[in-house]
């Protein structure tokens, strides 16, 4: 079977989108550390976008069905990982996440985790022959995903767990939920959620998680103390207007981290409401220029593939965003190609390219 | 069962665009709620955030004596500031600002609580007068404490070991319950104001406005931007009409002794010195004092927060003897009365002894004046009625108020039948009448209001009011004290008063009461009095305890026409007017020498060239003594001691403005 792959096929509109955005986090980044410790960040940032840029094209290359048929190997790989930062992990502010890699650097092995689920996830469905799924299908599937995310919540890292879920969901959404399936989860997420806040005997969640989770309803209780940044995160978007402000609550270091996980806060402060409107837009032709490119996508993984990556970038919008404008618990999620931060501009320019791999494969076979 | 190039369902990924969609349209309108609808409200809070108010504390006026030397002056300190604007956990904080500010982890946060109702832009005061390593420790917890601040403050530095203590008064923090009081309704709490003597009844002159800086804060509460600032208006100085010179001259003569001594210039009624004996020292409570010295201070049975000068109500002895003489003399009986003292007189079926046991024989009113024949006055008493010395007493300003520009005087008794009927419902008895005549019975009076009627004697009947702030000397508009310059005019037979006061300058003439505290060359009219505090009867019981002695009073003046100055001593357990009398002629002697100018242990006036250095009267603290908050009065010992400027402040000069007034 004879390939054809061309970088003619390569999707050049997403790339100089995606790079569109890194370029206004990057601009952010410079804005928001200017006079801090941080300062210096944004050129660090450009170094990983350029970075990220090159695994993309190298990943690009590798055929996607390669990588499937051997997923088996890379999942055992990532459960292992895990495993090893649960033993030989560094701890920092209470949580072990990093393992030390030789040379000074620290790898967090729960973001790559996310790309091999992503593939797992794509693997396990399009192998699936049923148009319907099955209720062992679907516990399957949720073993997948549920094994490494558990292992990641016990880290503690509540925030990249909760990452995992999108990939389950639009996993068995795409690959044949039932609605009575779907309910059955829903309810059994509820009674969970519940059981979790409600329940005093069970420790899944520390407390300072569950006031990070709750306190979003009402920052203005807790002024002091969790709601403390989503009150100022407020703030900030709040008084950015309609054209941008000041940026006193971002220069003024009201704002927690405004260079990692407040920087859309930070952005709308200083660019209002035309500004953060604009980057809305941008992630959201992104996001609709991947769903065309699943839709297009030779064979049943890779429009898996695709969507996973579209799964999870929008779940990172919608609880970073959601965060900074209130309307959802301060969970350390950070928002993608703006965000400071190698892990997470490494992670997505290699979801970007397996999805890259895909389109540039749509006319094989 | 279908093939491996099975599509995806379309649908499905139709419905996952349409939830991305609904996400998107859910964040936007987030963004359109914050940055459109709510944006004002939001873009108040951002400033809010920012900006701190941290008030410029307005110096208080100084307090010059009257020819412009510095009585009470301000030397600069620090004080610690808690804003409580920064995103801090206060309580969290308070046992390690506590620590090193050396105060008591409770107090602090009792203090939190107490202005937790002030807005929070406003910083509370925590701890003033801090010490250089307190100081330190603030700066140096810059980061982990950005709460704390310090604040420059110009603190009272009063005359030390009590001078003039109870005249000028001190300050404090203003009090609940002072704030509930009209006067005080434009004041916030934690202001410093005056609680008593001139500092109190001149706050709004010598309290100035306090500025304030509006800074613009990043969220560890450092300063990164000045908004705004407006200056403090410093207080008004304010210039007393005291002569430095006679009060020290007072402050000796009562050192050591209980009781009060004031002097005043009778033509005006300008109070010249006013010293209260025990005193005690203002710059120990200058902001706060802590709960043990007040206890200590008000449950003293000496009362050193008494100013006795205004404040004592007592029998006035045999002084009052004046009064009834004026009486007696207006009514026609006095002046032909002639009693023959055999050491005592029986009325009303009661005897009454005199002060000589043995009689003074045949007695006139002259006689009766500087030998204080007691026989002469009972007889006199008698004659008069209680009605018509109290007529002359009262017009003479006894048992009133003389309206002192001063807080808190109080009002003593002039007993009368009306007085009588109305405080005890029962009717006056003749009897009564016999203890008044000597000063004794229900008379109590205090040494200002003896003072200002033998001195409206002195002067012919010119009743005037005692006051330590020249009206004229106060910023206009000020009226509160504008009634200290009215007179009265007492009817008194010029003969009268003549012939009493006469008879007054012969009571430091040998043949006189007092003798011993003659001074010559002096011309010294005045009269010994030594009252009771209880009846003899009792004082027999508890064996002369020493606390029961009798108080000694002097009023004097000089010259015997036209008295340029009055000085009234009361001698507490002093026993005999003689030794008020020789500490009132201390007073007077230094007056008078001053005068004539004799060189004396007088306070050099200010050079000619308007400037004075600071520090004229005392030393500044220094800087291992700051930490005790006390200081002392340097009590000038030879002019040239006096001028010299206290370390660190050498470079400090100011200038007195030039009223031309100075006398």
């Amino acid at each position: 079977m004879s390939r054809y792959v061309s970088y003619r096929d390569f999707d050049w509109l997403l790339l100089v989108l995606v790079l569109m955005i890194c370029g206004l986090g990057v601009m952010e980044i410079r804005s928001a550390t200017m006079h801090t410790k941080f300062a210096g960040s944004h050129i660090k940032q450009i170094y990983w976008v350029f970075a990220g840029v090159g695994m993309m094209f190298l990943i690009s290359l590798v055929n996607y069905q390669a990588l499937l048929d051997r997923i088996h190997w890379f999942y055992i790989a990532a459960v292992a990982s895990l495993m090893a930062v649960m033993i030989f992990g560094q701890k920092y502010l209470g949580a072990r996440r990093w393992i030390k890699m030789p040379g000074g650097n620290h790898f967090q092995p729960s973001e790559w985790v996310k790309l091999i689920l992503i593939l797992a996830v794509a693997k396990y469905f399009a192998d699936l022959r049923h148009r319907e799924l099955s209720w062992p299908d679907f516990m399957k599937a949720g073993a997948i995903v549920g094994i490494p995310m558990l292992m990641v919540l016990a880290q503690p890292d509540l925030g990249t767990a909760l990452t995992y879920i999108p990939i389950a969901i639009m996993g068995v959404f795409l690959g044949g939920m039932q609605w009575k399936q779907g309910l059955a989860v829903a309810l059994l997420a509820a009674v969970g959620v519940g059981a979790v806040f409600f329940t005093p005997r069970v420790h899944i969640l520390k407390t300072y998680q569950k006031q990070r989770l709750t306190s979003f309803l009402q920052p203005e209780d807790d002024p002091q103390g969790s709601g403390y940044q989503v009150e100022q995160s407020k703030i900030a978007v709040g008084s950015g207007g309609l054209w941008g402000g000041k940026g006193s609550q971002t220069h003024g270091a009201f704002l927690p981290v405004p260079q990692t996980d407040f920087i859309f806060a930070a952005f709308s402060e200083e660019h209002g409401f035309v500004g953060a409107l604009g980057v809305l837009l941008l992630y959201f032709i992104v996001l609709m220029r991947l769903t065309q490119n699943a839709q297009t996508a030779p064979d049943r993984a890779g429009t898996f593939v695709v969507m996973g990556v579209v799964a999870v970038l929008s779940f990172h919008i919608l609880v970073n965003v959601g965060m900074v404008v209130g309307f959802m618990p301060v969970t350390g999620i950070p928002l993608p190609l703006m965000s400071y931060g190698g892990s997470s501009v490494l992670f997505m320019f290699l979801a970007l390219g397996m999805v890259m791999n895909v389109r540039m494969r749509r006319f094989v076979n | 069962m279908f093939g491996r190039d099975e599509k995806v369902s379309a649908i499905r990924l139709t419905a996952a665009q349409y939830l991305i969609l609904g996400i998107f349209l859910v964040l936007a309108y987030g963004l359109w709620r914050l940055q459109v609808m709510q944006t004002d409200l939001y873009a108040t809070l951002a400033e809010k955030n920012r900006i701190r108010n941290v008030p410029i504390l307005a110096p208080r006026g100084k307090i010059l004596d009257r020819e412009g030397r510095i009585i009470v002056d301000n030397y600069p300190s620090f004080s610690a500031l808690l804003l409580r604007d920064s995103s801090r956990d206060l309580n969290a904080d308070t046992d390690l600002i506590a620590q090193g500010l050396h105060l008591d982890a409770n107090e602090v946060r009792a203090r939190i609580r107490h202005f937790a109702a002030m807005p929070q832009y406003q910083p509370i005061f925590l701890k003033e007068d801090i010490t250089p390593d307190e100081q330190a420790f603030i700066e140096a917890h810059r980061n982990e404490l950005p709460e704390l601040d310090t604040i420059r403050a110009d603190r009272r530095l009063y005359p030390r070991n009590g001078f003039m203590a109870h005249l000028i008064g001190y300050v404090g923090e203003v009090t609940e319950d002072m704030l509930n009081q009209p006067q005080f309704e434009l004041y916030s709490p934690g202001d410093v104001v005056g609680v008593s003597g001139v500092e109190r009844q001149y706050n709004n002159a010598l309290m100035g406005k306090n500025g304030a800086r509006q800074e613009l804060v990043n969220s560890h509460g450092r300063e990164v931007g000045l908004l705004g600032e407006t200056d403090a208006i410093p207080g008004k100085q304010l210039k007393l009409t005291v002569d430095i010179d006679l009060q020290i001259a007072a402050e000796e003569a009562l050192e050591g002794k209980n009781g009060a001594i004031v002097a005043m210039d009778p033509r005006t009624g300008e109070i010249l010195a006013m010293v209260s004996r025990p005193t005690f020292d203002p710059n120990d409570f200058a902001v706060r004092v802590s709960r043990d010295e007040w206890n200590k201070l008000v449950t003293d049975p000496d009362k050193p927060l008494l100013n006795k000068a205004i404040q004592a109500q007592l029998a006035p002895g045999s002084t009052f003897k004046i009064i009834m003489s004026v009486a007696g003399w207006q009514e026609g009986i006095a002046q032909d009365l002639h009693v023959n003292c055999t050491g005592g007189a029986e009325f009303y079926g009661r005897r009454f002894g005199c002060w000589v046991k043995s009689g003074h024989g045949p007695v006139t009113l002259e006689k009766a004046i500087y030998q204080s024949c007691d026989v002469f006055f009972y007889t006199l008493a008698e004659k008069l009625g209680i009605d018509r010395i109290a007529k002359y007493a009262t017009a003479l300003g006894l048992g009133q108020k003389t309206g002192i520009d001063l807080p808190n005087e109080v009002t003593g008794v002039m007993p009368s039948e009306e007085w009588k009927i109305r405080n005890f419902k029962q009717k006056w008895f003749a009897g009564e009448t016999i203890s008044v005549g000597i000063g004794q019975g229900a008379v109590a009076i205090t040494p200002v209001q003896l003072m200002r009627a033998i001195a409206a004697i002195s002067m012919g009947g010119r009743l005037v009011v005692p006051h330590v702030v020249d009206p004229q000397e106060l910023p206009s508009g000020y009226v509160e004290t504008s009634h200290v310059t009215e007179t009265k005019n007492v009817p008194i037979d010029p003969n009268g008063w003549t012939f009493i006061t006469d008879a007054m300058s012969r009571v430091l003439l040998p043949e006189g009461t007092a003798p011993s505290a003659h001074i010559p060359g002096i011309d010294i009219a005045g009269k010994t009095g030594s009252a009771q505090i209880v009846s003899l009867a009792t004082r027999a019981k508890f064996k002369n305890s020493e606390a029961l002695n009798q108080n000694g009073w002097f009023v004097g003046f000089t010259p015997r026409r036209n008295p340029d100055v009055i000085v009234c001593v009361l001698f507490e357990g002093g026993e005999h007017g003689k030794l008020a009398a020789r500490l009132a002629t201390q007073v007077l002697k230094a007056y008078v020498d001053k005068q004539r100018r004799v060189p004396n242990k007088m306070v050099d006036a200010p050079k000619s060239d308007g400037k004075v250095d600071m520090g004229a009267l005392w030393t500044a603290p220094e800087g291992d003594k700051l930490e005790g908050g006390r200081f002392s009065l340097i009590l000038p010992k030879k002019p040239s001691v006096l001028a010299t400027a206290a370390p660190g402040m050498a470079s400090t000069e100011y200038l007195v403005p030039n009223t031309g007034k100075m006398q």
